[in-house]
């Protein structure tokens, strides 16, 4: 195996545990307005996520400085295609960053209701826009011979990469449901999350059947049969996990909503291999793992560096969950500190 | 304006933005990691009490500090890709690598140890929580080092060759042990120390005079804070004096035009102040120092220092016809404004370093001149910023010296209109957070009350 396909599989699960990760807690920030109006219980679902959400978001830095490092044209082209929609999801993401640190330090109603109405748009919108991405990436964008985008904004939206959006939203919103219910103290709230969790499943469900079907019509599925496992796998594994949530086990509920995020976002990788972005212009205009890779000498010192590094952030981040894995009590928040 | 003037405002008001808060992240977590090891090591009771309380206040004010540090951090890693993919495309085989290592080795540790940090004081054995705080002020401190070897390539190339119109790293130990690299370091953890220290002062001095509860607590930590300081000031002095110097010979244009020297002269003078006309290519009116400019690059009062208008033809002969001065006077009052900033710094670091040892029940007698020292807060902030309008500004027209014009590295497929919206957008955001960040920051100074456990006793 060489250093463009070993970097392709590097990205790919950067960003399938960015989706794994940050999917939860994007979750957990859409369904905040939704489960309770009461500060009490805002603060306690916020807390379920407080101490992991930075650590979870720096595998989306971490994806697109290996995206830079590896295939420097693929970071040149989708960031610059990407424009108005990287512009709108760094708004949210500003807000929502902002959002957790500074809702606790005022004790008003409109100043902790604004920060949650932040939460929840930094939430949503980022999810929204990662599954309209992923979309189009796979089903072709207009790239130009020298790689550059010859698109208006509008025309990154199609029904496919819409209905991609949705499905990555109603898919986090369940995922982080059960999140939830796995770290919250089985109380009141544990109903609310459940009747939310299953209505994100159906949502869920629904859109990535819709979806799958809309990629084949501008993409031939046949031609990518890991792909069609995949999806279909994924699809299973959300059919199961609303299964489990039904019958409470959340454990379980959450482990296979997890699997079907990683079947979907390795889905989406094997289509695309070893193309990167895609080009509706002429398919020799692609971003591949050829034309827009770094030397190979960049890739070899890279490569020492990931696979010296990425085990010991494993270690230390799964520790973090270790030390926070038990359920949190009501009462039991930020103000705490 | 074009897409190029635009983007350029763009990404220099990120950057301004983003760097009011990096250098106090860097300073602090520092402080913060020496004072739990005084926290863990002692074995005084009552000392033990309020330096806990006095950690949970500073790591209040740090948090928010660190969180709108790293929301703005992100727009920056993507400014590149978003606005300068040309850039990005010319040089992604060098500046990537560092920009993914400092996510991998310095970001992930920085936010994963600080989650652990806030929220498990109860969770953890005092030592592990302690090495938490540490490994957080390493992983900032790196990553401070892995953005400036990409920065220090975009000022002085090193370890590379051009092939196929992209240059490509031929050398990363090269990269990364680039000579300008030590300068840029040390200056800007120096400066972070200084900075943080500044703002533990200003707060320290607010605290002794208007808040009776908690005086005695921060009357303690005042030594501590006035040396910490006192070390910032002078280390970013020397470290800055050591990179001029250096500036000599890595890059000359940007020196000459700090000090606004048109013609090559030796011995050199120093312009204290002058008169710019950078149409005319002269200094109109200046007083200066004569023998000054050589001796602070030399040590010794004689030394030839080039031009502008020579260095200006040399470039000329060197990469063909065009405009290679950068802003003279921008740079030339840049570079006074931050020495000035500096030297008031170490002035007040000093008469409070010299109390706080000498008489320190002196201070409580001068309370408004206490309680109004956050009117001097903006000093380092502004040293800060005008320190990286030099680095930035001085090396244009060049994105990267000598290889890749500003002009040449933008985003083809951007329209004005893309760059206004998202520049309008961005600066009203920043704003907004300004407002609330420091409205929440001053509450937690307002209203946190840090009583030593002597003073406790006392009330009962």
């Amino acid at each position: 195996m060489d250093y463009n396909v070993l970097w392709f599989i590097l990205i790919a699960v950067l960003f399938t545990g960015f989706f794994f990760l940050e999917g939860f807690d994007y979750g957990v920030g859409i369904l905040l307005p939704f489960i309770s109006g009461r500060e009490k219980d805002r603060s306690q679902v916020i807390s379920s996520i407080a101490p992991v959400w930075d650590g979870n978001e720096v595998w989306m830095i971490t994806a697109g400085g290996a995206l830079f490092a590896a295939f420097p044209h693929v970071y040149a082209t989708m960031f610059s295609t990407f424009y108005i929609a990287l512009f709108l999801m760094l708004m949210a993401l500003i807000l929502r960053g902002a959002a957790f640190e500074l809702r606790h330090h005022h004790e008003s109603l409109l100043w902790q209701q604004t920060w949650d109405k932040a939460i929840f748009i930094g939430s949503a919108l980022p999810a929204l826009l990662w599954g309209v991405a992923m979309t189009d990436l796979l089903i072709g964008l207009p790239i130009s011979k020298d790689m550059i985008y010859k698109g208006a904004f509008l025309d990154l939206l199609s029904p496919a990469s819409v209905v991609g959006g949705i499905a990555f939203v109603s898919l986090f919103t369940f995922h982080g449901a059960n999140f939830l219910a796995l770290k919250l103290e089985k109380d009141r709230l544990h109903l609310t999350i459940q009747k939310l969790g299953l209505m994100g499943g159906k949502i869920a469900f629904i859109s990535l059947a819709l979806l799958t079907l809309l990629i084949h019509q501008k993409v031939n599925l046949a031609l990518h049969p890991i792909t069609v496992v995949l999806f279909l796998l994924a699809l299973v594994s959300l059919l199961l996990g609303y299964l489990s949530m039904k019958h409470r086990n959340e454990l379980r509920a959450f482990i296979l909503t997890g699997l079907s995020i990683v079947c979907i976002s390795a889905g989406f990788f094997s289509a695309l291999f070893p193309r990167l972005m895609v080009s509706s212009l002429n398919p020799d205009w692609s971003l591949t793992i050829r034309n827009a890779a770094s030397t190979e000498y960049t890739l070899s010192i890279m490569t020492i560096a990931a696979l010296c590094l990425v085990p010991v952030v494993l270690i230390y981040q799964g520790w973090t969950y270790w030390v926070f894995r038990h359920r949190i009590k009501a009462g039991q928040d930020h103000a705490n500190y | 304006m074009d897409v190029v003037s635009l983007s350029r405002w763009q990404f220099a008001i990120t950057t301004v933005y983003h760097f009011l808060f990096v250098p106090v992240t860097l300073g602090l977590t520092l402080f913060l990691a020496l004072l739990e090891t005084c926290y863990v090591t002692t074995n005084r009771s009552h000392w033990k009490d309020s330096c806990r309380k006095l950690i949970k206040f500073f790591g209040n004010i740090f948090l928010i500090n660190f969180a709108m540090g790293v929301v703005t951090g992100i727009v920056q890693e993507f400014h590149f890709g978003m606005n300068w993919s040309e850039y990005s495309r010319f040089m992604g085989d060098i500046f990537g690598a560092p920009l993914a290592m400092e996510a991998l080795t310095a970001f992930f540790l920085e936010s994963t140890f600080l989650g652990i940090w806030v929220f498990g004081w109860d969770k953890l054995p005092e030592k592990l929580h302690c090495a938490c705080i540490w490994l957080v002020a390493i992983g900032s401190n790196l990553s401070s080092f892995w953005i400036l070897v990409a920065n220090s390539f975009m000022q002085h190339p090193v370890g590379y060759s051009i092939e196929n119109g992209r240059a490509v790293m031929t050398d990363f130990t090269a990269l990364i042990t680039n000579p300008y690299v030590i300068g840029e370091l040390s200056h800007t953890i120096f400066s972070g120390i200084a900075t943080a220290g500044f703002l533990l002062l200003v707060i320290c001095a607010w605290k002794i005079a208007r808040d009776y509860a908690s005086r005695n607590a921060f009357m303690k930590i005042l030594k501590g804070v006035s040396i910490y300081l006192f070390i910032g000031i002078m280390g970013t002095m020397g470290t800055g004096h050591m990179h001029t110097q250096y500036l000599a010979e890595a890059q000359p244009m940007k020196l000459s035009s700090m000090e606004a020297l048109w013609e090559t002269e030796n011995p050199a003078p120093f312009a204290v102040v002058a008169d710019i006309n950078q149409d005319a290519r002269k200094n109109d009116m200046e007083i200066k120092i004569p023998g000054m400019f050589s001796f602070m690059l030399y040590n010794k009062p004689e030394g030839a220092v080039q031009g502008i208008n020579q260095l200006q033809k040399a470039a000329e002969a060197q990469y063909g016809p065009g405009n290679y001065t950068p802003d003279v006077s921008g740079l030339f009052w840049s570079f006074r404004l931050m020495i000035a900033c500096g030297s008031a710094m170490a002035g007040i670091a000093f008469i409070f370093g010299g109390i706080s040892f000498v008489k320190p029940e002196l201070l409580v007698r001068f309370k408004c001149l206490l309680a109004a020292m956050p009117l001097l807060l903006p000093l380092p902030f502004l040293a800060n910023s005008a320190g990286w309008f030099i680095a930035e500004a001085g090396r244009q027209p060049w994105i990267v010296v000598g290889l890749q014009k500003t002009a040449d590295a933008v985003s083809p497929n951007l329209t004005p209109g893309n760059v206004l919206l998202t520049m309008t957008g961005f600066t009203l955001i920043y704003l907004i957070l300004a407002v609330a960040a420091f409205y929440a920051a001053c509450r937690v100074i307002r209203t946190t009350t840090v009583q030593s456990a002597d003073q406790e006793r006392g009330n009962l």
